[in-house]
């Protein structure tokens, strides 16, 4: 590609073809192409992740949150809706909201104690009209100040099957035209109307590039490899009746598998992460009962494009929030929930089975890892790339996983937002 | 609680801390009973009443379980970890017995560089006495480090 005058991109990035199965290591290290990012797909035209609607259950509760590296705040207000403001007071700029969650009436900056509504609405300014002293009225706003043109950030809230997006760009395509008809098949499988209840959360910092765990959750390749338990115990492996499928414009995907057998199976166990003689002291690991509303399928991930990854591994389901802080790291938060009408066993499962996930699971322990040491490796040598071509230099829809092509979609979508 | 008991408690404590700084991961389910409990908890849940841990482990079978992952099948950049525990604080005793906690911290050394604070908290314990000295019967762990920094592989 060359470069013409006209381009405003901060330095020039070689690509190696016009497609995407090499990929550039500076996409992960350039703090210029870290801030565009941020603009054209946490702060446009994209709906990020804010939270479950289960979290804030009732009236005047909150839970601060980021849009991109932005604070913001998700709130129930009087009226029963979600409202997302950004944390930061309209007066003098301070992030004023500090807990994490609560319950108030309203918020109040501590600094010169502006007030807000659930809503974001400015309701209270001391000494507005000044204050009379000695018969005479010293300071207060000018005459002409507003309340109404003062108020928080408000960002546009789009809520479905209890999980909540916000977007600061309020002209912005509805959520379901957002995933598209294929994903959104799959987000209303988990998400079917059911109350959701919380179990916890799990943070961890993966100093590594925010895009590499969207990529690590788009490629299908990996899982049987890296992972001992998935490839062991048939959990995700190579030979799992399995399906890829994006949205039109490539940025989504879900991979969906069923679990096969267990144990030897041809070319696909004959890699050292599989342990044939492997056995659990504790079976209960595994004690996995199939659930009516999997509908077949196993294990389903969907990647949401920029901000979040839904797992449903088994009886371990969770929402697993980027939170990008730089080029070179990214918060990674996971919340674990359950559905209102489980029975304890069911919750003891899902708890259980959440030790193969998180920063310390038998399974994704290992993918923060490796983020880790790619990033290592990308900073030491920019001008190098990487290379995605199993499955092909094409991008589409797969009926198996031994592909990269998730990956390469990715990467057409980033190109053509970037112009890059 | 008289000055013998309380000896083989802090000697509990302390054999833990050697064991988990030793590198020598099948030490670590020996200081439990058969039928036992160990939790890695953020403090956020914790204290918010969400039954999530970052490890959640109901048997030494479990425990065991997890040493064979670190040695066999979990990926990790090696490292050292030295734990450094607090005087055991006894809660209460009775029932056969005896509940206390105490303050760690966790020290991470990774080859090649600086020694950085890992993780902190404290444990919430239950110690009973068995004919091979004092286990642990319930550790909970809970932890104040809002962030892991990456991965934790190994127990606390």
């Amino acid at each position: 590609m060359n470069e013409s005058e006209t381009t405003v991109t901060p330095k020039h990035i070689h690509w190696e073809s016009t497609g995407t199965s090499r990929i550039p290591f500076e996409v992960y290290t350039d703090a210029a192409i870290h801030s565009k990012e941020l603009d054209r797909f946490f702060y446009r035209n994209h709906w990020c992740y804010v939270g479950l609607e289960a979290e804030i259950p009732n009236i005047g509760d909150f839970k601060r949150t980021v849009v991109g590296e932005r604070s913001v705040i998700m709130a129930r207000g009087e009226d029963g809706g979600i409202n997302v403001v950004e944390n930061i007071c309209a007066h003098r700029g301070m992030a004023f909201c500090r807990e994490r969650h609560g319950n108030r009436k309203e918020f109040v900056c501590p600094y010169h104690q502006w007030s807000y509504t659930l809503q974001g609405n400015l309701q209270g300014v001391p000494f507005r009209r000044g204050v009379k002293q000695e018969g005479k009225v010293n300071g207060g706003m000018p005459a002409d100040f507003d309340p109404a043109e003062h108020g928080l950030n408000k960002l546009a809230v789009a809520a479905r099957g209890g999980v909540v997006f916000a977007s600061f760009d309020h002209d912005i395509e509805s959520l379901e035209d957002f995933m598209g008809p294929v994903i959104l098949e799959y987000f209303d499988r988990l998400f079917n109307g059911r109350k959701l209840k919380i179990l916890g959360y799990n943070r961890q910092r993966i100093p590594g590039n925010w895009k590499l765990m969207q990529e690590n959750i788009k490629d299908p390749y990996h899982p049987g490899l890296l992972h001992t338990w998935f490839v062991t115990f048939g959990l995700w492996r190579a030979d799992n009746k399995s399906r890829l499928v994006m949205d039109r414009l490539h940025r989504h995907a879900a991979m969906i598998s069923t679990r096969g057998a267990a144990g030897k199976s041809g070319q696909v166990t004959q890699v050292s992460s599989f342990k044939e003689t492997m056995q659990l002291h504790d079976p209960r690991f595994l004690d996995i009962v199939p659930e009516p509303w999997w509908g077949g399928p196993t294990a389903v991930m969907i990647t949401l494009f920029p901000s979040l990854i839904l797992q449903q591994q088994v009886n371990s389901v969770s929402t697993r929030h980027i939170q990008p802080d730089g080029h070179g790291a990214f918060n990674f938060v996971w919340t674990h929930f359950g559905f209102e009408d489980d029975t304890e066993e069911i919750t003891q499962r899902r708890l259980r089975q959440a030790n193969l996930f998180g920063p310390a699971g038998f399974v994704s322990a290992d993918d923060g890892e490796v983020i880790e040491f790619s990033q290592q490796a990308f900073e030491s040598r920019p001008l190098h790339h990487t290379l995605v071509e199993q499955g092909g230099r094409e991008v589409g829809d797969t009926d198996h996983m031994v592909t990269e092509t998730l990956i390469r979609g990715m990467y057409e979508y980033w190109r053509k937002v970037m112009e890059i | 609680m008289d000055f013998h008991d309380y000896f083989d408690l802090t000697q509990l404590y302390a054999d833990y801390a050697a064991a988990v700084s030793s590198g020598d991961w099948d030490l670590w389910p020996e200081f439990f009973t058969e039928e036992c409990s160990y939790r890695l908890q953020p403090r956020e849940n914790h204290e918010r009443g969400f039954p999530l841990a970052t490890l959640f482990f109901e048997s030494k079978g479990m425990l065991k379980d997890r040493v064979y992952g670190i040695r066999e099948t979990l990926f990790h950049d090696p490292y050292y970890q030295r734990l450094v525990v607090g005087t055991p604080l006894v809660r209460k005793v009775g029932g056969g017995r005896i509940d206390c906690e105490a303050n760690y911290a966790v020290f991470r050394t990774k080859l090649s560089t600086e020694t950085t604070v890992f993780n902190v908290g404290r444990t919430i314990d239950v110690v009973v006495r068995t004919p091979q000295g004092l286990k642990f019967e319930s550790r909970l762990v809970v932890y104040d480090s809002e962030l892991i920094p990456n991965a934790i592989i190994y127990p606390i």
